[in-house]
């Protein structure tokens, strides 16, 4: 099987300022072969795939490329060697047409000017190959997602690809969309092209995938024929099973499961957002910890955007407190005692060239409107207080937060919200990027804000969190809230089965 | 398969739908208005507009902009003017070297903005300013040009059809016109503008010559505004600061008009001309009237231009919700969209 | 924990270092070759000297300076101010009428009206960015072409002459011996103190500039803070307008305000505000106001013309723009990090 190994990349190890991204990870992709790449958020998948295009140079390790060794500087070189990637957002030109799209600075020329004749005939060649049929004079931007990833698939077999990479290509299509996308795969596998195939959804991985490598927290689990690995047993892999550490975390939760008050804090009625999140039905009771469990992808964010007014829903009805909502909006809820400490605290949560002080007392201030201005002593006083609660690392309250390391970052956001004393909590991802110590304080907070008549809802991809920490949970699965399993009924073996799906 | 008309193309029909409406109405309206002459005089007036506009074309397209045309003109024609009165140089070495300045303006000026990454109107007022402070420094008062060969292309007619004539900047202009056509259309430096425009982190991941086109392109316009200024060197047959102040909002509100984003990658060069057309049309038309004042060509043009402005920011917004919703998040939808709904069904 | 730097720890890290810095090099260096620029004489009551010329005639570029600050800390910029001191000029030039020492409208009224005006215009650009979502460049650069228009509008299409001593004082009156512009000056700063930082809406303009998304998720509304921020913008230029054609006596809607902008513009930069928004501060916008003033002022000192001041601003420009570009900080910053505390 050696020979029909185009690429092998042996020993991967590539570290970030504060974290390991990739730790001695193998990864080897056969001729004519679709191979998924999968993991959840921070698994590493992304920095393997820059590795290997030139984005970022591997700390050690080695990548062979037909045999030979290589080392890519730039996404270009690779793009030379035979490398071609299809990114998620495309990174195409959408005012320039198809044609120009696949063939731009490789044009055809004649009598000193761009031959266009020849330029769109060639364009059409490739696409007719690929079974699209479309006005390749058109501008790329007028035509959906689905088509401009076929050009872009175009572009990188014009520059004559040995190894295609699809970075998430189907997130975004419809199933026809995506059945189409497979049929072009399987005929690229037949002509000879490796193709590594980045996603998070199973049905579509046992649909298409020869072979399949999981990777977990920058550690590789392992490479397995798809035939011979069911489907369970890769959700279990992938998601990992770390109970064994904090089992008095189950206790706890039992315990004040008994306690929960009762009165219902947010109620939804068929809520759904065409696109984002299926119609659901949803409530949240004081003293509580709703659990989202779920894939990346499944609508959990989206769900959570929903009940907090980041976007809008087009259908069904949301209470909070009893009342009908009016007026939708981050500021309303805030009023109405939501917090929403979001999923991506880089580019929604935290605002870099503010101090931490500042950054902590935000919510708290936007909530009193522009006038009530907190002193700078009662600034001091709340920052200090939640600098301490939360063991928040930093010299001072007047350090810049983008100073700050990420797990920092995050529990400054975590203080932004628990500042404003809210009744209702929403947590995506809290722990994200924090080290494990502080990922078992922040659920033990959890619980206590829960014990204290608090409704939070707690959003994790790490499935042990969720069950540790929630009284009910609501599962959901491509974009759909599939099932809500409450006290007893909340069984890893459960849970992961119905995400599994099959 | 063809789709609908190619919505880009729309705010350039419209230009060219209100030129010829306003001409209609200047016809019925004003006798004279139907002589040829008055088009014509449209051209010979605008040449060094029309000229410098094409130039800001290029660079509104690639996603910049370039707010020192106007001080470059006025300087070119008061080193101009310098050189050939007061230094007594031939147009043979004055005419080049201008160019040459305004040529290595253009260059420092990409330079600066592409590796320092500084916002191009900043760098760009910087030079204005510059500029027009060099125009005083060499000369505070207008400096008349009696150098013979500009007098004699001045005075040049060429006839164009019985009394028609046009002037040899038109001819000037023509030339730049159909080159930048050229550019614009069949070569890869003019595609990749557009590429640039449109998405510049794209067409650095496709392997585009990133760096040295938007360089190239400041570089052009400087080209075009020293052109531009010798044309003007010709028209007015002097050397002036106070020439052309503001012109260069003259020049990117034609641009706007004539259909290209300001926020770049969607734009021609013939809509540009037909902008600068409509603002002479105008200005023409309210001569004619005879009793409103000139200034009241600012406020129309200012408003064009926030009509066009306003028109693209529609259709732009309309674009992005056509494509959030096609590119939804998880839920499959049964979209049916063209090519691949046909393809899908023959599996 | 409270900040505990030493004092000179914190004066290098504040952001009003480097301009209060060159002032002082730029006083230093009058010192030495112009030791009457220091002079001081009280004539009929009035103080008089270089000094004083800098503080008078920097007036109208300090409140624009104070204006455009906000507007650039959301990451915006406003390029009508010029239009709007035009605008604003000929309002109260024609509200006041021609007729010597007599006013067709009381002066208060005249005050309120203009100003008015400048709001008007203010809102205008703050919708647009706000609510329209146009870029601010372009959404200012309309009112910055329209604008002479309707000044012109206003006008008649000519420079109208006032007559009015009274108004005469806005510009040119003296007050406990010092010029009253510069009044004006200390009370539209105070104020601007006031309403950025004894209520937060500086703290929400920073943080809007350095984050929309995540000042939106914290619940604040960032489309009003924009919109005031362009307001309050118009409204210093208005203030600025009425000095000016006080000044002048007269409304040009040509050339009142001429280039006014990018002066402005400097002069936030140099004060340490980031054209790509975030912190600001209104301390430095006016040292750097009064830093380009005094500059052009020692020059002229020289006898140097003034277009040759013009070169000199436009330099200037390009170097501060440069030295506060990204790479230079980022090469800047990695300098300094080996000296910083990792955290």
């Amino acid at each position: 099987m050696e020979d029909n190994c185009i690429l092998t990349m042996k020993g991967i190890s590539k570290a970030f300022p504060g974290v390991q991204a990739l730790s001695d990870v193998d990864f080897s992709l056969h001729r004519g072969e679709i191979h998924a790449l999968m993991g959840e958020n921070g698994a590493g998948k992304s920095t393997l795939i820059k590795v290997l295009t030139g984005v970022n140079r591997q700390d050690a390790g080695t990548i062979e490329l037909d045999g030979k060794e290589m080392l890519a500087k730039s996404p270009l070189q690779a793009q030379a060697l035979g490398i071609s990637t299809v990114y998620q957002e495309v990174n195409l030109c959408p005012n320039l047409s198809v044609a120009e799209n696949i063939l731009i600075g490789r044009e055809p020329h004649r009598m000193g000017g761009i031959d266009w004749r020849a330029l769109n005939a060639r364009a059409r060649k490739i696409l007719t190959w690929l079974d699209v049929d479309i006005d390749v004079r058109q501008s790329l931007g007028m035509y959906p997602l689905a088509i401009q990833q076929m050009v872009a698939i175009s572009r990188a077999l014009e520059i004559s690809a040995k190894i295609l990479i699809l970075d998430e290509p189907t997130s975004s299509l419809a199933v026809h969309e995506t059945a189409k996308l497979f049929q072009v795969m399987r005929k690229l596998k037949s002509e000879g092209m490796g193709i590594v195939f980045i996603t998070h959804f199973l049905d579509q991985v046992y649909q298409i995938a020869d072979r399949i490598t999981v990777l977990r927290n920058g550690n590789l689990v392992g490479a397995y024929t798809t035939a011979a690995l069911p489907r369970f047993e890769l959700v279990a892999k992938m998601i990992g099973r770390n109970l064994t550490e904090l089992e008095d975390m189950s206790r706890f939760r039992a315990e004040t499961g008994r306690h929960i008050a009762g009165e219902v804090l947010v109620e939804a009625t068929g809520l759904g957002r065409v696109g984002f999140v299926e119609p659901l039905d949803l409530t949240l009771h004081a003293g509580e910890v709703l659990g989202f469990a779920g894939l990346l992808g499944s609508g959990r964010t989206e769900t959570a955007n929903l009940i907090f007014g980041i976007d809008k829903a087009d259908s069904g009805s949301l209470k909070i407190n009893g009342a009908a909502v009016v007026k939708h909006g981050p500021l309303n809820s805030i009023h109405q005692g939501m917090a929403f400490c979001p999923e991506d605290r880089k580019a929604d949560g935290v605002v870099g060239d503010l101090t931490v002080r500042e950054n902590i007392i935000l919510a708290l201030q936007a909530s009193r409107g522009w006038f009530k201005f907190l002193s700078k002593k009662k600034q001091y006083a709340v920052a200090d207080k939640y600098i301490q609660l939360l063991s928040i690392s930093t010299p001072n309250a007047d350090q810049l937060v983008k100073n700050l390391s990420g797990g920092n970052q995050q529990k400054v956001i975590l203080a932004r919200w628990l500042a404003t004393d809210p009744k209702i909590l929403i947590l995506d991802e809290p722990t994200r990027g924090i080290d494990v110590g502080a990922k078992a304080e922040i659920q033990k907070l959890v619980l206590v804000l829960a014990s204290e008549g608090k409704g939070c809802v707690f959003i994790s991809s790490e499935l042990d969190e969720v069950l540790r920490t929630s009284h009910r949970v609501v599962i959901m699965r491509d974009g759909a809230k599939v099932a809500e399993l409450a006290g007893d009924e909340i069984d890893e073996q459960a849970v992961m089965t119905v995400i599994a799906g099959g | 398969m063809k789709l609908a008309i190619d919505r880009k193309f729309v705010p350039l029909m419209v230009t060219i739908g209100l030129f010829i409406l306003l001409y209609i109405y200047g016809i019925v309206q004003y006798k004279g208005f139907s002589s040829p002459q008055v088009f014509l005089n449209l051209l010979i007036d605008n040449a060094f507009l029309l000229i410098t506009s094409i130039g800001m074309t290029f660079v509104i397209i690639s996603g910049g902009i370039d707010l020192s045309v106007g001080a470059i003109i006025a300087f070119t024609t008061v080193f101009s003017a310098f050189l050939l009165e007061t230094m007594g140089w031939s147009p043979a070495i004055v005419i080049p070297l201008v160019l040459l300045i305004g040529v290595g303006q253009g260059a420092i000026v990409g330079g600066l903005i592409h590796y320092f990454k500084v916002q191009p109107f900043i760098v760009t007022l910087a030079s204005m300013f510059f500029f027009r402070g060099m125009c005083f420094v060499i000369s505070t008062d207008a400096i008349t040009i009696n150098n013979e060969f500009y007098r004699a292309v001045a005075l040049l007619r060429i006839p164009i059809y019985g009394k028609a004539f046009i002037s040899v900047n038109v001819v000037i202009f023509l030339v730049v016109l159909v080159a930048a056509m050229y550019l614009a259309h069949l070569t890869r430096f003019g595609r990749t503008i557009y590429a640039i425009g449109g998405n510049e982190q794209s067409a650095l991941l496709m392997g585009l010559p990133v760096a040295r086109t938007k360089i190239l392109v400041y570089t052009l316009n400087g080209f075009c505004s020293a052109l531009a200024g010798v044309v003007f060197s010709i028209y007015m047959l002097s050397g002036y600061g106070l020439n052309t102040v503001g012109l260069e909002l003259e020049a990117i509100a034609s641009v706007v008009i004539g259909g290209t984003l300001l926020t770049g990658g969607v734009g021609y060069v013939i809509g540009t001309v037909f902008g600068v057309l409509i603002q002479g049309l105008i200005q023409t038309t309210i001569m004619f009237q005879g009793t409103l004042s000139s200034w009241w060509t600012k406020i129309v043009i200012g408003l064009l231009t926030l009509f066009f402005i306003g028109l693209q920011s529609v259709f732009a917004s309309a674009n992005r919700s056509r494509m959030a919703a096609r590119t939804q998040k998880q839920a499959p939808s049964p979209a049916a969209d063209a090519g691949l709904a046909a393809n899908a069904a023959k599996q | 924990m409270t900040p505990s730097k030493s004092w000179w720890e914190r004066l290098r890290h504040s952001s009003l270092f480097w301009p209060v810095l060159v002032l002082a090099l730029v006083m230093g260096f009058n010192l030495i070759f112009t030791p009457n620029f220091f002079q001081l004489e009280v004539k009929d009551g009035h103080l008089f000297g270089s000094l004083v010329d800098v503080l008078n005639r920097g007036s109208p570029l300090m409140l624009l300076a104070l204006g455009m600050t906000m507007v650039i800390a959301t990451g915006g910029v406003d390029l009508s101010v010029g239009a709007v001191i035009a605008i604003c000029g000929a309002t109260a030039a024609v509200l006041i009428g021609h007729t010597t020492d007599v006013t067709n409208t009381p002066l208060p009224l005249v005050i309120i009206i203009t100003l008015g005006v400048a709001i008007l215009c203010g809102l205008w650009n703050g919708l647009l960015v706000s609510r329209g979502n146009i870029q601010p460049m372009v959404a200012t650069l309309v009112l910055m072409v329209a604008g002479r228009g309707i000044a012109q509008l206003i006008t008649d299409g000519q420079i109208i002459t006032i007559y009015y001593p009274p108004f005469f004082f806005i510009g040119g009156g003296y007050l406990l011996g010092l010029p009253f512009p510069l009044f004006i000056v200390v009370a539209v700063f105070f104020f601007a103190w006031l309403l950025t930082r004894r209520t937060a809406i500086g703290l929400f303009v920073e943080s809007v500039g350095t984050n929309a998304s995540s000042s939106f998720y914290s619940g604040i509304n960032e489309k009003n803070i924009k919109l005031l921020v362009y307001v309050f913008c118009s409204f210093c230029a208005g203030i600025g307008g009425l000095i000016i054609s006080s000044n002048v006596k007269s409304a040009d809607a040509n050339n009142a305000g001429l280039w006014t902008e990018l002066d402005a513009i400097l002069a936030v930069v140099i004060g340490g505000t980031l054209m790509t928004g975030g912190r600001f501060s209104l301390a430095g916008s006016v040292i750097g106001a009064l830093l380009i003033q005094s500059v052009t002022t020692t020059i002229y000192a020289f006898g140097v013309p003034p277009e040759v001041v013009q070169v000199v601003k436009a330099m200037v420009v390009l170097v501060v723009v440069l030295l506060y570009s990204e790479p230079v900080k980022l090469g800047l910053d990695k300098l300094a990090k080996r000296k910083e505390v990792q955290l």
